[in-house]
């Protein structure tokens, strides 16, 4: 558990530090409804969420005859806990190479995601590659190919302004003539909402294909954490666009409590693979929803 | 989804079957509504609270105006509320401090802060005052590459000195640099911090205390959750904040982002980042941000033109005749013209929530020439044809396409349209809510 617990501490002390606080040990009345309310909203979970994991939490109040408040607790980590899972594996091995295409809003922490992540795969003796795909922001090449020494491995970078999908296509033939068996691809950050460029991503996204059929084997949706409501329908259209198959969720370090994770998994299935907890490139941990509801309710 | 709080409030009211003054009952309700529709655009909560009270008080009692129905009546104080909260647009102020005035960008990681600094210095240039961009973010790989980039592009002299000095130090030098350059204004781009990181907080407190900003803007994502009072209030704390800048509002978040940390530091929100190019920077405007924050569109706007448009003794007297299947063509042509003075169609729809996307899919010109052309054909028939269509026949059809400029099937289009009016207005006798024919096709 280690980092995962230590990364959240915070977390934990601002959200279920809290409920035994506010909880106590007395009967359960209108206010202590009020305040666990209070504390999945807060958590950002959502109104909808929130609402139905209150009513959950009523209902089985009742038929197991629960009325003290310190009992609350345990059935609701249960229902939370219940509403999450364990990621697949990611779908990256058994073939020469695997595609892993990284997208997100501007600011999500992409490129930082990608480099943790390239150094947990480095690590674990996978040969990865990088392949700079943000060729639209200021200096986004540097600050790959900078993450790309510090990690160890090589990074496929093409002129800034040049085209994004052209650079796949020339990174792809680049890993397979070095025998990579992980191509990672960074993107521009980008809106939603912004037509032109998710269709460009689409585009990126076919190019692969074209090079490898079935590519790309993952698709990441890179998060950002104290993204409050918004989270879900970013999730929605990244998905309709380019078929997110996981979800990076980055600084969890600080106080922000990530509970927009519940809403994406229960309403688009969409696992979560790893958290990001801090700017070291050790700080990319594997999601474990067990881990991640204990550490919540965990006091210290 | 709350698409629209102004309709649910109304179907709140509907259930409750009341009109004229709201009680403490009706504000009861409604509250509830207005509460889950603040949380839904990611108002804190502890914010929503407040808020929920003060609007609470100015609606209890409040006189139903004739023209707006109960919800719209409390649509309206809210968003009142909600402006006033918001407050004014807030301007860059220096007074006090001398040239070069400095301006400090602090935020979390990924807010938005470098590019904010390329922005704002097109801005104060745009202003006629003299930008200096200084590199202070020495901890996210190729930062210092990144405002370096941007300053070449925008043609503004900038301070750097790489990643291996302290923060502190590069805004001192930078300060000097800017001084001697003659620049007006120098904006320091610091690191992204969380606000609760000790260590690097002393930091942004040590530039502070060495460079005197006249400025200390907080860069915030529009897109943040609950997060935000905790940020905000994280900021202010330790380096004591002057201003907001609310970064990626060209996305679709509600915002409420930006009440939770104006209403925590009580410090007017200056700027919005609207794109991520380089002249996608605007002054804020309270109004729209709060339409935006409710989920309303522009409707307040339609409403008033509604109001502007209807006095109530006419609304009332189709309402009679809507509920007596008196509606004439007569009718039919004055509701047009009504319209017409609204404003454009497309600009109307865009101010209905949910419907601006549809947008782009009209021709303005066609549903332009469409609206004319009808009223040209009503206008060729006589008094009698208007008030009893069914005189219509083959011969008098002719003669109306040949006064109207049309072909006689354009005419009996008009007269289907009609028809499936009067079709609609029956249903909606029946209590039933009808699809609008015509218009979209």
């Amino acid at each position: 558990m280690g980092i995962f617990r230590s990364g959240l501490s915070k977390t934990r002390q601002s959200f279920f530090g809290r409920i035994t606080q506010m909880l106590g040990q007395s009967e359960i009345d209108e206010d202590t409804w009020d305040d666990v309310e209070a504390i999945l909203i807060q958590a950002d979970l959502g109104v909808a969420t929130t609402q139905q994991v209150m009513d959950d939490l009523k209902t089985r109040v009742k038929r197991e005859g629960i009325t003290r408040t310190d009992q609350l607790q345990p059935v609701l980590k249960q229902i939370l806990r219940e509403l999450l899972d364990f990621p697949p594996p990611m779908n990256i091995s058994g073939r020469p190479l695997s595609i892993i295409l990284i997208v997100g809003v501007n600011g999500s922490g992409k490129t930082t995601s990608i480099a943790k992540l390239a150094n947990r795969l480095n690590r674990a003796g996978r040969k990865v590659m990088l392949a700079a795909g943000d060729t639209f922001r200021a200096a986004a090449i540097e600050q790959l190919q900078t993450w790309g020494e510090r990690v160890g491995v090589p990074v496929i970078a093409g002129k800034p302004g040049g085209d994004p999908a052209a650079l796949v296509y020339d990174a792809t033939a680049s890993a397979n003539a070095r025998s990579n068996d992980i191509l990672i691809i960074d993107t521009a950050g980008r809106l939603h909402t912004n037509y032109n460029l998710m269709e460009e991503l689409a585009k990126i996204r076919s190019v692969s294909r074209k090079v490898i059929a079935d590519a790309p084997h993952e698709v990441l949706l890179v998060l950002d954490g104290t993204t409050g409501q918004n989270a879900l329908q970013q999730a929605q259209k990244f998905r309709e666009l380019v078929d997110v198959t996981g979800v990076i969720v980055t600084k969890l370090d600080g106080t922000a409590k990530g509970g927009m994770v519940f809403a994406i998994f229960t309403e688009l299935g969409l696992p979560v693979h790893y958290v990001g907890l801090g700017e070291k490139v050790d700080d990319l941990v594997l999601f474990n929803p067990d881990n991640f509801v204990d550490s919540l309710f965990d006091e210290n | 989804m709350f698409e629209n709080l102004s309709e649910r409030l109304q179907a709140t009211f509907d259930r409750l079957g009341r009109a004229g003054k709201l009680t403490e009952n009706d504000v009861d309700t409604a509250m509830r509504e207005v509460r889950l529709a603040l949380l839904e655009a990611d108002v804190a909560l502890p914010v929503v609270k407040n808020f929920v009270k003060r609007v609470k008080e100015r609606a209890i009692g409040a006189e139903v105006t004739k023209s707006l129905k109960p919800g719209q009546q409390v649509v309206k104080i809210v968003h009142e509320e909600l402006i006033e909260t918001l407050g004014d647009p807030g301007r860059l102020s220096f007074s006090g401090s001398t040239k070069p005035h400095v301006i400090m960008l602090v935020g979390l990681q990924g807010s938005g802060k470098t590019t904010t600094a390329a922005k704002l210095a097109v801005h104060l240039r745009k202003e006629g005052r003299q930008p200096f961009l200084i590199a202070a973010d020495t901890y996210r790989p190729a930062a210092v590459d990144q405002l370096v980039t941007l300053a070449k592009q925008i043609n503004v002299p900038y301070h750097e000195e790489g990643t291996r000095s302290r923060p502190a130090d590069i805004c001192a030098n930078g300060l000097k640099a800017a001084k001697d350059g003659g620049a007006a204004v120098a904006i320091l781009d610091t690191a992204g911090r969380l606000q609760i990181d000790d260590t690097l907080m002393s930091e942004l407190e040590e530039i502070k205390r060495r460079t005197n900003p006249a400025e200390i803007l907080l860069v915030a994502d529009s897109m943040t959750g609950q997060e935000a009072v905790h940020i905000a209030e994280g900021f202010n704390q330790r380096v004591g904040i002057t201003g907001l800048i609310l970064t990626k509002i060209d996305g679709d978040a509600r915002g409420g982002a930006a009440i939770s940390m104006r209403e925590v530091t009580g410090v007017p929100i200056k700027f919005l980042g609207t794109a991520e190019k380089l002249d996608g920077f605007e002054v804020f405007h309270p109004d729209r941000l709060a339409s935006r924050i409710l989920g309303m569109g522009d409707v307040l706007t339609l409403i008033e033109k509604a109001e502007a448009a209807y006095d109530e003794q006419e609304a009332l007297k189709l309402q009679k005749k809507l509920m007596e299947n008196q509606f004439t063509l007569q009718d039919f042509l004055e509701q047009l013209q009504k319209i017409r003075k609204m404003g454009s169609f497309t600009q109307m729809l865009g101010m209905i929530p949910g419907m601006n996307r549809f947008k782009n899919d009209i021709d303005e010109e066609d549903v332009e020439k469409r609206l004319k052309r009808v009223e040209a054909i009503i206008n060729s028939m006589t008094a009698t044809e208007r008030n009893n269509p069914k005189i219509l026949n083959a011969s008098r059809r002719q003669r109306i396409a040949r006064g109207s400029g049309v072909e006689v099937r354009d005419v009996n289009d008009v007269l289907k349209q009609f028809r499936d009016m009067q079709k609609l207005m029956g249903q909606l006798r029946k209590g039933r809510m009808p699809r609008i024919p015509g218009m979209m096709r």
